[in-house]
């Protein structure tokens, strides 16, 4: 499905009033690969996702280029960006079924009803949900709600996925599953993978390249110069 | 502390009975029983009576046109601004601009949009005589007209911004932000992610208000008395009319009126929300599309319409305050012949008695209701959250037509004798500032951080000693804007005032909705301006008191 283009972060910097988060960091995540952003909370990894995806909050002053699948959307709004995201919370949204959830993403280009339902069926299916369609998203248990919430993602077809943590408030027995699950999908689809976390696991978890930001966010420390070290 | 325990009892009392009651003395007169002035017998020549009204049927339509599209359209209005505003810095100014707007009795703000609307008015001297040739003000009805339309206008001025201020409300129990963005990570615009994601989830929420706008639409008074057609007026107008005419026989015919009114209310409450069951089946197969964009254009358009709307609120504002000190101000100049503070200090005579018993009144019944709804919220808080008011009961004031009500509460105050007193009249604003009181102080309230008041327990203080020395203190703020609303509410009331008064007791409220009808418009104009500078002046009280610490909210 997807165009097997990279994701390309250049010069990318980011600041507060008086507080330089990201400093000139340039990264490409080829297609298929995934890049393991680490910090400490605070540190602007968040906040760097934001800028790729489009929605970083005004109070941030950020510049740099991003370019997906050799698109430059640095001035595009994030619908027309086609960076799909997930976050430490799976934000399914209340007012919608679980199939509503999934309808929701599928693009409208698919028309036929039946078509839709049909592939909203499929989705559900693979996830071993077959029957939990009309059902609130609220009665699924943390490891369906965060699978459901990643194939939402996908099904909007993006041609990068950039993970917020996703991880990080699933029970720890869960964690691996959804994980492989996750970087499985996005394998099979040959996205590109921006993954930003605080635990190690998560990084070794991708098993990609892992760019170390910010010593600390100290206010004043103005060259937290990334570094970037080989993953395993 | 009895307070916390008296203070729900009191409450539900002041919200149901005078309501319960009230329904119960208007119904009995609208089927001719009303033995005080000769009905002994349950009959229908009330209703009869009613019909027979040459004007029936034009009214009955006028209450219907303007009741049920004014808050559609307002609504439409509201949710178009929030969509397409939401995320920009528009939004927040928007509704802090509203805030004056709404604290502005309806009184005050229809008689400024007929000053500003009228054929002599401001607009029509604006362009006066160079581009319309008028030399006199033309004969046209642009106020008081047959369909009602100064009526819808004067109506939307004030339901649009109090429903956008609705949903900002109700915006803060909703992840706004983190739902948009994913949202439009999946390819959304930033006005149909709104409109598909955060709409249906705090409709629920502004449902109440909703139908409070829909409620009061359809049985207006005092904006209907100053901007809708007189000849036939609206039904509640008409059952006012005749409450208050001088042959008391009228009394039942205009028992009818009112209750017609609320049986309308009923209906229209019932059908707006089988219609929200419809909207919704509808907009889930909708938002299953997954169309992305194509709203931007329409919401931006009635955005402009509803940012139009706050500019002749605002004009109107203006112009009121501004006939108030023309010296004169002749057909067609655009401004004021003179200008100056003449007028006042001649009125400051006869502005003073209705200025005094405005404050009086109102800050009576803030005050009652501050302690009842602090006693509410504190037992609330104290038993964890059970025992909170249910909100349809704190609504029901306002989702009952108050004409179905206030008139067979007056036949009450009356028989009690207390009718046309200051208490009769300070409990009948009561009804109408305990919900508004409430409802805005009561999540500030739950929002207080528990561990204050057990560090200050742990510390050996008792309950009211926490109340005084923590919780008040720390919620200084909310308390005071609480107030300010419960203030402004009771600055406003019309219809209560003029029931439980008995004609007695005069506001700065009934003295501009009566002189509006025909008195001079300096005259007018200070009237009103008087009535719209007290709340004003209770808003800016609250906001400019320094707060405690420095950060606070």
């Amino acid at each position: 499905m997807s165009d097997g283009g990279p994701l390309e972060l250049v010069d990318i910097t980011i600041g507060l009033p008086g507080r330089v988060l990201v400093d000139c960091l340039c990264v490409t995540v080829a297609a298929g690969e995934c890049v393991t952003v680490m910090g400490p909370s605070g540190c602007g990894k968040s906040s760097l996702l934001a800028y790729v995806a489009g929605t970083l909050e005004a109070a941030f002053a950020a510049r740099g280029t991003v370019r997906i699948a050799g698109r430059d959307v640095t001035g595009l709004p994030p619908e027309r960006r086609r960076a799909g995201i997930l976050f430490q919370d799976d934000l399914l949204f209340p007012h919608l079924s679980v199939a509503g959830n999934l309808a929701f993403a599928l693009p409208p280009s698919v028309r036929d009803r039946a078509e839709r339902q049909r592939r909203v069926e499929a989705v559900l299916a693979e996830l071993g949900l077959a029957g939990y369609g009309p059902r609130s998203p609220g009665t699924l248990s943390g490891g369906q709600r965060a699978r459901v919430a990643l194939m939402r993602t996908l099904l909007a077809q993006p041609q990068a996925l950039l993970l917020d943590e996703p991880f990080n408030k699933l029970d720890a027995a869960l964690r691996d599953d959804v994980r492989r699950f996750v970087f499985a999908h996005a394998a099979q689809r040959r996205l590109p993978v921006l993954l930003v976390t605080h635990d190690a696991a998560d990084a070794l978890a991708a098993g990609g390249r892992v760019v170390e930001l910010g010593g600390g966010p100290s206010p004043g420390d103005a060259t937290s110069r990334p570094e970037i070290s080989q993953g395993h | 502390m009895t307070l916390v325990r008296a203070a729900p009892i009191a409450t539900v009392a002041v919200l149901v009975l005078p309501v319960a009651a009230g329904l119960a003395g208007t119904l009995l007169p609208a089927f001719d029983y009303l033995p005080a002035i000769g009905g002994h017998t349950l009959g229908l020549d009330a209703w009869r009576r009613l019909i027979d009204y040459p004007g029936f049927g034009s009214s009955l339509r006028l209450t219907l046109t303007v009741g049920l599209v004014t808050p559609l359209v307002a609504l439409a209005l509201a949710v178009c601004v929030a969509a397409w505003a939401c995320e920009r810095r528009a939004w927040k100014r928007f509704t802090m601009a509203v805030t004056p707007l709404l604290a502005t009795p309806h009184s005050a703000m229809a008689i400024g949009l007929a000053f500003l609307l009228a054929p002599s008015g401001w607009i029509a001297r604006a362009v006066s005589p160079w581009l319309t040739g008028w030399e006199v003000p033309p004969d046209v009805g642009t106020v008081n007209d047959p369909h009602g339309v100064a009526l819808a206008i004067g109506l939307l001025v004030k339901e649009v911004p109090y429903l956008v201020l609705m949903i900002a409300g109700a915006q803060e129990q909703v992840r706004v932000r983190e739902s948009l963005a994913m949202a439009r990570t999946l390819g959304y615009d930033r006005v149909t992610a709104w409109v598909k994601v955060i709409l249906p989830q705090i409709y629920p929420q502004i449902r109440l208000p909703v139908l409070a706008v829909l409620v009061f639409s359809l049985s207006v008074v005092d904006v209907a008395l100053i901007l809708g057609p007189g000849n036939p007026p609206p039904l509640a107008v008409l059952a006012v009319r005749w409450f208050a005419d001088v042959d008391i026989a009228f009394y039942f015919p205009g028992a009818a009126a009112a209750v017609l009114v609320a049986l309308i209310a009923a209906f229209a409450v019932a059908a707006w929300r089988a219609l929200e069951g419809g909207v919704a089946r509808f907009g889930e197969r909708w938002i299953a599309r997954g169309g992305r964009t194509g709203m931007t254009p329409g919401a931006a358009a009635a955005a402009s319409m509803a940012a139009g709307l706050l500019a002749l609120g605002v004009a109107a504002l203006a112009g009121m305050a501004l006939w108030s000190v023309a010296t004169q101000w002749r057909f067609p100049h655009a401004w004021p012949d003179g200008i100056g503070l003449a007028g006042w200090a001649r009125r400051v005579g006869e502005l003073a008695a209705p200025t005094l018993t405005t404050l009086g009144v109102g800050v009576a019944a803030t005050l009652v209701a501050l302690a009842l709804v602090v006693g509410c919220l504190e037992g609330e808080v104290r038993n964890r959250g059970r025992g909170a008011l249910p909100p349809g009961l704190l609504y029901l004031p306002l989702l009952v037509p108050q004409i179905a009500f206030l008139f067979g509460a007056q036949v009450l105050l009356v028989r009690t004798g207390i009718d046309g007193t200051f208490g009769a009249v300070i409990l009948a604003h009561l009804v109408f500032v305990l919900p508004y009181l409430y409802l805005s102080l009561a999540d500030p309230w739950r929002a207080l951080d528990p561990r204050f008041a057990r560090a200050a327990a742990a510390l050996g203080a008792g309950p009211v000693r926490v109340l005084w020395r923590i919780k008040l203190p720390l919620l200084r703020r909310p308390v005071l804007i609480a107030c300010a609303v419960g203030f402004a509410v009771s600055v406003g009331q019309y219809l209560a005032t003029l029931f439980a008064g008995n004609g007695r007791v005069a506001t700065l409220t009934t003295e501009a909705v009566t002189l509006a009808s025909g008195a001079d418009r300096r005259v007018i104009g200070a009237y009103a301006t008087a009535q719209a500078i007290l709340p004003w002046l209770a808003f800016a009280a609250a906001v400019l008191v320094p707060s405690r610490r420095r950060g606070d909210a």
